[in-house]
């Protein structure tokens, strides 16, 4: 270069070549094809929907249901209750199934996880055959499976199986005894608030205590203070009603029953999920250096104290980002509940839009419910995440 | 001491509790108290389970399979036209054979499980036909080996396989002469493939272009990605099937309607995508920036780093999650079974429900279990393999 | 500058995902439908041939000539396999007619898993009474009952599949309701099967009443009518239970035969057929005698083609008027050659009633010639010869107490 490159002006760029305002062009190209198949996809849908008769309105959320739901957490009368009611049910059965089934799975995976490490050959072969298995085939064939031919081939409801304590077993499903709260129960619920407050007392006052048998089981401490004031006003007030499963009729009545559909629905999704949870807590602990193992060891912790102070905080460091996709995965497996039968949120919507052919807008409930399930789920593990996270100083 | 005294000796042999099958037993089962108790337990466990299996292969009674085997294969696929999927499955063998003899390694394994297959498919009670052909399948295998194996031609394999797939998916569909046979008539283990290879063949490139977008510069796009890959990722799987079998229709044309097998395709594709796209971004942001700086120095424009250097290295390291990916897609092709399309899944509760087989759900799913298993094994296997040729995570 | 390419890329890309979609896709064109309520009718539509169609139609002064041709139709058709060219038909074709009969075969939606009804076989083929009716159908169109394409639709989707032209015909024991009928667009044609809501239980249980019912778990099918007649009908009643609900027939009849629920309800004929077929003890279960609901299974057709509507329901027709007049898939030649002057005009042998209606004029001899009359059908499906053991109920025509009157093919 000889000479100096002339100075840059705005006539030298033709505009077509000028890289601002072809970003900018770029761009708007970008959206209008956006908008013209949006466009042209929604109207479509107006046409079709003009065509079978229908407009896009969430009126109809307000009929009466008029379908009936096996498994309802709160009270449900189908002539009167709302198609959105009937929905929220739905909701609140896919997360009873979501929680419990992320808190088994968390715990089966973690078994067979630490299995497969293991130093005993045939607990290491078992894990990993287990692993292997659920892994590599379909959910839905597991769902069938563990619904028709393991929970509907127990005994039927005549024929149940006594286990000691009230507890019965059958293709209705698992009755076992519970109580129900009466007048005192409110009473109760106070005292036992009251006692929670106490509890966490305890906890601070123990926190100064320098004894460490003291200072390090003070959650442990508080908690059994809990239950003390708990308990003694339980026997004070009385304010359960035992209630004990029993055939009345055609099915168990009293107690609680665990439903065959929901067992099942959950019984899946913990062996699959938890196939998963197993080879993501082998990586996290493999991937812990044994160098800080052997360090820790040999700075004079215990075995149990490297575990709980060296090695599960920098597992976990590797385990929580694939582990939360496993609790995002079970939440939205959970919709195959429809498989069998069990009145999840999926199965509920389906049914609505069947009835009332508003098919557009019962989609997207469905969509934004699942959104902000993930959502929740995410962000509870997030902050989890940040807790263990290494900090760089 | 007397090792002291001879020195020079050889060293004594080690004792047999701690060599040959006792020591092995010792060291790997009976190390500790508990370790010993929990091989006592694991042994009863693996004891039931077996019984339970023997159990189950002694009383089951398989002629629901024999006698429906069609029907899992293939499904409603018309009769007279199954030489069709014989000729692909003929072909698709003799191109596994060449592949091993040229390229060893992964097409080794994959040939030599098609051959047991096939032969022991042609040793079980099928139809004479049936067995003939299986026969005839193994003989192109073993044609396709000697073929590779004397012409060594790398090339050609390659462009074989390249063409295979459209030439199987024409035959198959029918085109010019040939009867059409639209891909709702497909069923079985055959629409589980079909759905299984295009929702892979489809998703991977979009996946690649949403990742790209998602790290773009231009905020439009990078908004766009973000919000589709997050709003899919957020969606249940049986969703997007659900929609598509429903709501397609409606956002479509009047008149046009789309073959529900396609429609299915459609949905796996709009839905694994959005998964590929983030491991593909995962696979972007590990690659260092000298790369794409060093590049830029080289003279490369944007695009041709990014086709050049980038996209090879991200996804070379992304092929395990990749794959784990592909065999997730593989074994949802089964939900497709409530949608009402006759993949396996469904075939096989038909064929459990037919009077004369009542009650024999335990076969079905075993066996239909055990396809899946195997396919998804295979492929979990071949990205071990792949890796390790590969070098992943090595270099 | 730097990224321009990649946007390039991906516009290419999302054009070519849009002309993919669209080759995998087959457009049909629009079909008279598809003018219904809001979308103004393009300019093609087809309504004149509607029109003229009556015009044509009252002229049936058929010379000898014709006749002959006529006569002679048959019997070559019956002996060759192919379907003479649509030409030759006085109506024209026009809607889903024109498309079903350009296309060579017909796409008929059924259930797939109902035994009795339409349920897959070993061979990949479907039998049942709703099959039958496709291939009637098929029969009159082609000549040729082979050319028929099921489509297994689940209750979910099979509105669905008509509205979006998948089908041209749902045959998929479906109930004639108003609300089927107006809302969801469909047009209903004769009922093949007039069924009744019934309650399915173990014979163990002694139940006669609904009420002995009282506290019992009970199956239904989700998205039927007669989950939402269980509830009706329990709840006015104040009768407690338990539901518990399937997506599909298979799944429902397992739970009941391992004992998940005391009863079942669906159709009648559904009950009878499922005992029969998939319970292991079928003489353990009852179905009681107490009848739920009316429930007319019929065919439907997406609503406002006429031409189509037409042809359905006069197979429908000719399967119920050829048992009135006694014509069965033994004697229909001899029908033809020598019977009444009704058989004749109906066969095909006088008359162009079978071409006025844009089939060939033997459009009717071809159904109850390969496929048989409703007695016929019946008996071959659902009726006492089968393990299903059906009772013809009000499915009998009504010179024998029963429903099917058929209005005069003339």
């Amino acid at each position: 270069m000889a000479s100096p490159p002339p100075p840059l002006s705005q006539s030298s760029v033709p505009f077509y070549r000028d890289v601002r305002v072809l970003r900018v062009l770029v761009q708007i190209a970008f959206v209008a094809l956006v908008l013209l198949v949006g466009w042209f996809l929604w109207n479509n849908v107006v046409r079709g929907m003009a065509r079978i008769g229908g407009a896009f309105s969430f009126a109809f959320l307000e009929n009466a249901a008029s379908f009936a739901l096996s498994e309802t957490s709160l009270p449900y009368d189908p002539a009167t209750d709302s198609y959105l009611y009937a929905f929220f049910i739905g909701v609140l059965n896919t997360l009873r199934v979501v929680i419990v089934g992320i808190i088994l799975a968390t715990l089966l995976g973690l078994v067979a996880g630490i299995a497969r490490l293991s130093s005993n050959w045939l607990i290491a072969k078992i894990a990993q055959v287990y692993v292997e298995i659920f892994r590599n085939t379909p959910l839905l064939i597991q769902l069938f499976f563990w619904y028709f031919v393991g929970i509907l081939k127990l005994p039927r409801v005549r024929d149940s199986i006594e286990i000691p304590g009230g507890i019965y077993l059958s293709n209705r499903g698992l009755a076992v005894p519970w109580f129900t709260p009466n007048e005192t129960f409110t009473a109760w619920l106070v005292i036992a608030g009251a006692g929670i407050l106490a509890a966490f007392g305890v906890y601070k006052l123990l926190g100064r205590v320098e004894k460490p048998f003291i200072y390090e089981w003070r959650g442990g401490w508080a908690f059994l203070v809990w239950l003390a004031i708990a308990l003694a006003a339980a026997v004070a007030l009385q304010p359960f009603t035992p209630s004990v499963p029993e055939i009345r009729g055609f099915n168990f009545g009293g107690g609680v029953t665990l439903s065959p559909e929901y067992a099942a629905l959950l019984l899946g999704l913990v062996v699959y999920t938890g196939a998963f949870i197993a080879e993501i807590v082998r990586a996290g602990i493999q991937a812990v250096p044994r160098g800080m193992v052997e360090a820790a060891r040999a700075l004079g912790l215990s075995y149990i104290q490297t575990l709980r102070l060296v090695v599960i905080p920098l597992a976990l460091r590797v385990i929580i980002p694939p582990l939360t996709n496993q609790y995002l995965n079970l939440s939205k497996n959970s919709s195959l509940a429809i498989a069998v039968g069990y009145a999840d949120l999926f199965y509920v919507s389906n049914t609505i839009f069947n009835q009332t052919g508003q098919t557009l807008q019962v989609i997207l409930m469905i969509m934004v419910a699942y959104l902000i399930i993930s959502l929740i789920i995410s962000t509870a593990m997030n902050g989890l995440n940040a807790r263990f996270k290494l900090v760089e100083r | 001491m007397a090792t002291q005294t001879q020195p020079r000796s050889e060293p004594l042999p080690p004792p047999v509790t701690e060599i040959g099958v006792i020591g092995w037993l010792r060291k790997n089962l009976f190390s500790t108290w508990y370790n010993a108790l929990l091989t006592l337990i694991a042994l009863y466990v693996v004891y039931a389970i077996v019984s339970g299996i023997w159990n189950l292969v002694t009383t089951a009674d398989w002629d629901v399979i024999t006698a429906n085997i069609r029907l899992f294969m293939v499904g409603p696929y018309p009769a007279d036209q199954t030489w069709r999927v014989q000729t692909s499955v003929a072909i698709f063998a003799f191109l596994v054979g060449a592949s091993w003899a040229i390229w060893q390694g992964v097409a080794r394994s994959a040939a030599i499980l098609l051959g047991a297959v096939l032969l022991t498919s042609a040793v079980l009670p099928f139809a004479a036909g049936e067995r003939v052909w299986f026969l005839a399948s193994f003989a192109m295998l073993a044609a396709g080996f000697a073929v590779g194996h004397f012409t060594q031609a790398r090339r050609v394999l390659v462009w074989a396989w390249l063409l295979s797939l459209p030439v199987i998916g024409i035959l198959l569909y029918g085109v010019g002469g040939i009867p059409r046979v639209q891909t709702d008539q497909w069923g079985g283990l055959l629409l589980t493939l079909t759905l299984a290879i295009v929702g892979i063949a489809a998703s991977f490139p979009l996946g690649v272009l949403l990742a790209v977008g998602r790290q773009s510069t231009y905020p439009v796009i990078r908004g766009f990605c973000i919000g589709y890959i997050e709003l899919i990722r957020g969606v249940p799987l049986i969703t997007v099937l659900f929609m598509m079998q429903i709501m397609l229709p409606l956002f479509l044309p009047e008149g046009m309607t789309v073959e529900r097998a396609v429609r299915a395709m459609v949905g796996f594709t709009i839905f694994t995508a959005a998964y590929v796209a983030e491991i593909v971004r995962g696979g972007l942001q590990a690659i260092p920036r000298g790369q794409s700086e060093a590049a830029r120095a080289l003279g490369l424009n944007g695009p041709l780093t990014l086709l050049l250097i980038i996209l090879p290295q991200a996804l070379r390291a992304t092929i395990p999650a990749m794959v784990g990916q592909f065999i997730s897609l593989f074994k949802d092709t089964s939900l497709v079974a409530i949608v009402g399309l006759l993949d396996l899944a469904r075939i096989a509760n038909a064929a459990a429900n037919q009077p004369e087989f009542l009650g024999h759900l335990t076969e079905v799913y075993v066996f239909i279990a055990a396809i899946y298993f195997v396919f998804a094994y295979a492929m979990s296997y071949g990205s071990r393999r792949l890796e390790k040729t590969l070098g992943v995570g090595e270099r | 500058m730097k990224h321009y390419p990649i946007v390039l890329i991906a516009v290419v890309a999302l054009v070519a995902f849009g002309v993919g979609a669209c080759a995998g896709a087959t457009v049909s064109t629009p079909t008279t439908s598809a003018q219904a309520t809001a979308v103004p009718p393009p300019t093609t539509a087809p309504q004149p041939t509607a029109v003229t169609q009556p015009t044509t139609a009252p002229q049936p002064t058929a010379a000898p000539t014709q006749v002959a041709q006529a006569t002679a139709a048959p019997t070559a058709a019956a002996g060759g396999p192919t379907a003479p060219p649509p030409t030759s038909v006085a109506a024209v074709a026009a809607g889903r007619l024109k498309t079903v009969l350009d296309r060579g075969n017909l796409i008929c939606g059924i259930n797939g898993q109902l035994a009795g009804f339409s349920v897959l076989e070993s061979d990949g083929s479907y039998s049942g009474i709703d099959a039958e009716f496709c291939r009637a159908l098929a029969g009159a169109l082609f000549n040729d009952v082979s050319k028929v394409e099921y489509r297994p639709l689940t209750t979910q989707n099979r509105f669905a599949a008509l509205q979006s032209g998948e089908v041209d015909v749902l045959m998929r024991n479906t109930t004639f309701t108003t609300n089927r009928d107006t809302a969801v667009g469909l047009d209903f044609l004769p009922t093949t099967f007039f069924d009744g809501g019934g309650i399915l239980v173990e014979k163990s249980l002694n139940a006669t009443k609904l009420s002995d019912l009282a506290g019992a778990t009970i199956c239904v099918l989700a998205g039927t009518t007669n989950e939402q007649v269980l509830t009706d009908t329990f709840n006015s009643q104040n009768i407690q239970f338990t539901p518990l609900t399937f997506p599909e027939a298979n799944a429902l009849y397992k739970a009941l035969d391992e004992g998940r629920c005391d009863a079942a309800t669906s159709d009648k004929s559904q009950l009878a057929g499922q005992r029969a077929s998939v319970l292991k003890n079928p003489d353990d279960w009852v179905i009681m005698e107490e009848t739920l609901s009316k429930e007319p299974l019929s065919p439907a057709v997406l609503q406002n083609d006429a031409q189509w509507a037409d042809v359905v329901r006069w197979v429908v027709y000719a399967t119920w008027y050829a048992e009135e007049l006694g014509i069965t898939k033994a004697n229909v030649d001899d029908q033809l050659a020598n019977g009444s002057t009704n058989a004749k005009r109906f066969l095909g042998g006088t008359g162009s009633l079978g071409k006025d209606m844009g089939l060939s004029p033997d459009a009717f001899y071809r159904v109850i010639k390969l496929v048989g009359n409703y007695g016929e059908i019946f008996d071959k499906t659902l009726g006492p010869n089968t393990k299903f053991k059906v009772p013809r109920g009000l499915n009998t025509p009504y010179t024998q107490g029963g429903l099917q009157y058929s209005p005069p093919f003339r």
